[in-house]
């Protein structure tokens, strides 16, 4: 048989376990080895997308530093749903302080084990949106500022969900939530506000900022181990669907974060110390109808007739995100894969 | 108290400047480039938070992580860290936190009192005030043990400015005295990759009431464990330091004073002074605040007739702190309890006043609460302007111009 | 003049005595008046409040003279040296001086003679060896070891030579040696 270029939406699905592949290039869930450091038995949703990034980053960063890791944890879902007294399903080292502490939490752990003579042993620290956008805003910019060696993974679902579904600083605009009800002239979170923190991140010209999605597990995967054998201050902000706050189809979740991607509202990139050098181009751009239409929280645009002023206006952001990053693939055709730089 | 610190072999130091403690953590800071702090296992970090929230939640990692940990704030910064303070004995992390007591706002107030430790007393951390700085630089060395011995925060407290800038002699001890008293820490829990643990969960009405009350129990031990360590110290640097009472002339006493901090030591020359008048008073000093001791306060002060507690703080609609708990621990004696809100915003309380205070309370003239030295014409004047019209204005800036501490006027 | 009140005090402690200064507290300000307290004895000192009646009082900056009451307080037989090259009839302190014991006040121009050994119009470290002269209370030797102690290097060696240069110039002034006694001092 001739040698056929295998292009890697054949070979690298995101089918975990997938046969096709070179097996160094298989995913760390794929393997018999993977460490499940969130163990099965914790109480998320059907269909929690932050339960499924937690699993694959942490999972990632075990492999990536030999075992030898230690989580810090925002109040939050991942928190509560993970540590329900008197079970935990986490099998690391792993420390729950405050809401909007996490990041001055590990950077103290941090510096307790390099003063210990223990730096071999890695800091994460994760939190929901709300505990790093919003509350935990301060801890997050000392932390960057300093430079201490923690990588901080934010997973971002848009909004306060343990609590019920408020708003944040990191909630899309017209998204419906608790405190931006779909009421009034301007129904859902206004447009104009909030905080792109991967671009707060780059700012503070940390080493590694990265956004990550649960719809790309190799991707995520590299990041994170990328991430994890540098050193200095890390940043990755990871898209994780909330089917409950969304409310979508809990089957859906993965198809969601895809769209996200592939509408240019979630561009897939990484930063060193403050510049892009490098993205995931768009295979095929979709409309942003099809990626908000499935979602409850966006139901009031498509009432009799759509609201195609505001969707418009999402588009806009896709359009500019799509052009900010350089999404697009050339005309030549070249996939994807050969212009990202981290397989 | 740099120095007292460093001799204590911190392993993680994270600060935030506030006035009156900046002068310690600034020392430190030099003392750790310098490496003049050799801990056990041989480093010793200093970070420089984004604030006191942050500086107690890198501690809060940090003493997790099993490091010896240290911060000093006051005032506002520690209302700012409150989150954390809770958590942090919630959690059970030994740290120990320098308070340079000092005044909360508003009005904004740097000067000394108390009401900043005061708003953290029931917070779970072990409180111990000091009484000179000979005796602050005592208490710290004897704070890591205390707090490592029961896995329970401690705060050190020393009046802002009157002893955080005040210079007189200290007795420095040495490296080896130090580490013969304090040994290396030995955590309880341990965040270890080869023994992995989950710290923090959440906990639920059927086990809440047990985790707190354990909080409370290990207080409670704290009460001897205090005792044991003060005897301890004593032996191995030869000095009285600490303790949960020290009592002073109060053997036949008819009246007693009651104070934490350093005004004890203008009390004492109350005492001297009045007992050379042939007056019968005396003095308790109150060491540890939380736990509060309240057999050894009760044993100093049943004999007596009276008791006047000054208290650097206040409780408004209540009146005194200090003087509630000393009520408790006397329940059932006949004992007058006189409550004297004075030194509030660093107002300096002097001998004078002091006497006069308890010529006025032996002669049965005391109003209780006692508020020392206010000016009550100000009072009366500001009561008065404030009747007049519904637009008053900010109260502190006219009682100031009354006072006549502003010069400017509003056109 | 926080640094004057520990220089005091520092001395005293050389000299083998007690003691204990303070500011009379307030934020970090250059160009605020302040006041700042000294206590010395032979016995521990216990007590903290602000230093009320002074047995000496040593003015840095003579333009505060009429602004606030800074002699409130100074004991009958006080001391009093001010900075300043005027006279006190100049100063408007008659009445004052009267009050006080003849050579208990004295004038001396400790800026200038900073500047000349320093190279800096800052006399705190100065006006010491006054106070020393002056008083007795503590020895040139003790001062000029505080102010090696405080100040390192060449700046230290010039404060010192100021400081002798101060106590020189008072100390030929006085006519018998002066008293020792419980001594409190204020300096302003």
């Amino acid at each position: 048989m001739a040698d056929q270029r295998i292009k890697f939406y054949q070979t690298g699905t995101f089918t975990v376990g997938n046969r096709l592949l070179d097996p160094e290039r298989r995913t760390v869930q794929a393997r018999m080895e993977r460490t499940n450091s969130l163990d099965s038995g914790h109480r998320a949703c059907q269909g929690c997308g932050e339960a499924l990034g937690a699993r694959y980053a942490i999972d990632a960063a075990m492999r990536a530093s030999n075992n030898r890791l230690v989580a810090v944890n925002a109040t939050g879902c991942l928190e509560v749903f993970s540590t329900p007294y008197p079970e935990s399903s986490w099998k690391i080292p792993w420390l729950h302080s405050l809401f909007g502490n996490a990041p001055a939490v590990a950077a103290g752990v941090a510096a307790a084990l390099e003063a210990k003579g223990r730096s071999d042993v890695r800091v994460v620290a994760q939190g929901g949106d709300g505990g790093t956008v919003d509350i935990g805003f301060g801890c997050l910019s000392g932390l960057f500022e300093r430079n201490d060696d923690v990588l901080y993974l934010c997973y971002d679902n848009g909004a306060y969900m343990n609590t019920g579904v408020q708003r944040s600083g990191s909630t899309p605009p017209a998204a419906r939530t608790m405190t931006t009800p779909a009421v009034g002239p301007s129904p859902g979170n206004s447009f104009g506000t909030g905080k792109n923190l991967p671009r707060i991140a780059m700012a503070h010209a940390i080493p590694y900022v990265a956004t990550a999605s649960v719809a790309d597990l190799h991707d995520l995967e590299a990041k994170v181990t990328k991430a994890t054998m540098l050193r200095g201050a890390r940043y990755i902000h990871i898209f994780v669907p909330c089917p409950l706050g969304w409310a979508h189809d809990p089957a859906l979740t993965i198809t969601i974060a895809r769209l996200a991607i592939e509408t240019g509202l979630f561009p897939l990139f990484e930063a060193e110390r403050g510049r892009v050098v490098a993205r995931t181009t768009i295979r095929r751009k979709v409309p942003v109808e099809q990626y908000l239409e499935p979602q409850g929280r966006f139901k009031h645009l498509f009432g009799d007739p759509p609201d195609h002023k505001t969707i418009g206006a999402i588009q806009a952001i896709a359009d500019e995100n799509i052009e900010t990053y350089n999404l697009l693939p050339p005309e030549d055709g070249v996939g994807h894969e050969a212009l990202r730089n981290h397989a | 108290m740099a120095a007292a610190v460093a001799l204590c072999r911190p392993e993680v130091i994270s600060c935030y400047p506030i006035t009156p403690q900046t002068h310690i953590v600034e020392r430190l800071s030099e003392m750790v480039r310098k490496g003049e702090i050799g801990s056990a296992s041989g480093g010793c970090r200093y970070i420089n938070a984004e604030s006191e929230f942050g500086a107690l939640s890198i501690l809060i990692g940090a003493s997790a992580a099993g490091a010896r940990a240290y911060t000093a704030t006051a005032s506002q910064g520690l209302l700012f860290m409150t989150e954390a303070v809770y958590n942090a004995s919630g959690l059970g992390l030994p740290i120990v936190m320098t308070i340079g007591n000092r005044a909360i706002g508003a009005p904004i107030n740097i000067w000394n009192d108390h009401s900043d430790s005061m708003a953290l007393r029931d917070a779970g951390w072990i409180q111990l005030h000091a009484e000179s700085n000979q005796e602050a630089v005592d208490l710290h060395i004897q704070a890591f043990r205390l707090a490592e011995a029961l896995g329970c925060p401690v705060m050190v407290c020393m009046d802002g400015f009157v002893l955080t800038h005040a210079y007189e002699p200290v007795d420095l001890p040495t490296q080896a005295q130090v580490d013969a008293y304090l040994p290396p820490y030995e955590p309880i829990q341990l965040l270890d990759p080869d023994d992995p643990m989950t710290i923090g969960a959440m906990v639920g009405p059927e086990a809440f009431a047990e985790v707190r009350y354990l909080a409370h129990h290990t207080q409670l031990r704290a009460l001897e464990e205090i005792a044991t360590l003060k005897a301890e110290f004593l032996r191995q640097f030869g000095r009285e330091s600490g303790g949960l009472t020290e009592c002073y002339r109060t053997g036949d006493a008819e009246t007693i004073l009651v104070a934490l901090g350093s005004v004890n030591g203008t009390i004492r020359d109350v005492v001297d002074e009045m007992r050379d008048a042939g007056v019968p008073v005396g003095s308790l000093k109150i060491g540890a605040y939380r736990p509060f001791p309240v057999g050894a306060v009760r044993e100093a002060l049943h004999p007596c007739k009276r008791a006047i507690v000054v208290e650097k703080d206040l409780a408004p609609g209540k009146g005194g702190i200090v003087s509630s708990d000393v009520k408790m621990a006397l329940r059932g004696l006949p004992v007058i309890v006189q409550t004297v809100i004075a030194g509030l915003g660093g107002r300096s309380i002097t001998k004078a006043s002091l006497i006069r205070m308890i010529n006025e309370a032996r002669a049965g003239k005391l109003d209780e609460p006692h508020f020392l030295d206010l000016d009550w014409d100000v009072i009366r004047t500001e009561l008065a302007r404030r009747r007049q019209r519904r637009r008053a204005g900010p109260t502190a800036e006219h009682v100031l111009r009354q006072v006549n501490a502003v010069a400017s006027k509003v056109v | 003049m926080v640094t004057a009140a520990e220089l005091v005090a520092i001395a005293a402690f050389l000299d083998g005595k007690y003691a204990q200064a303070f500011p009379s507290f307030g934020s970090e300000r250059m160009g605020a008046p302040v006041m700042a307290f000294c206590r010395m004895s032979d016995r521990a000192i216990r007590l903290r409040e602000p230093v009320m009646n002074p047995d000496a009082l040593i003015i840095q900056d003579p333009t505060l003279l009429h602004q606030v009451d800074l002699f409130a307080g100074l004991s009958p037989s006080g001391y009093l040296l001010l900075n300043t090259s005027q006279e006190l009839s100049e100063l408007g302190l008659d009445d004052l001086v009267a009050r006080l014991p003849a050579d208990h006040v004295r004038t001396v121009p400790a800026t200038d003679i900073a500047l000349a050994q320093t190279g800096r119009p800052i006399p705190n470290a100065a006006l010491i060896g006054g106070l020393a002269a002056q008083t007795g209370w503590v020895t040139l030797e003790a001062v000029r070891k505080a102010i090696g102690r405080k100040f390192p290097g060449r700046i230290g060696e010039a404060n010192a030579a100021a400081a002798a240069a101060v106590y020189e110039a008072i100390r030929s002034l006085q006519p018998s040696e002066a008293g020792t006694g419980s001594p409190l001092a204020n300096a302003n």
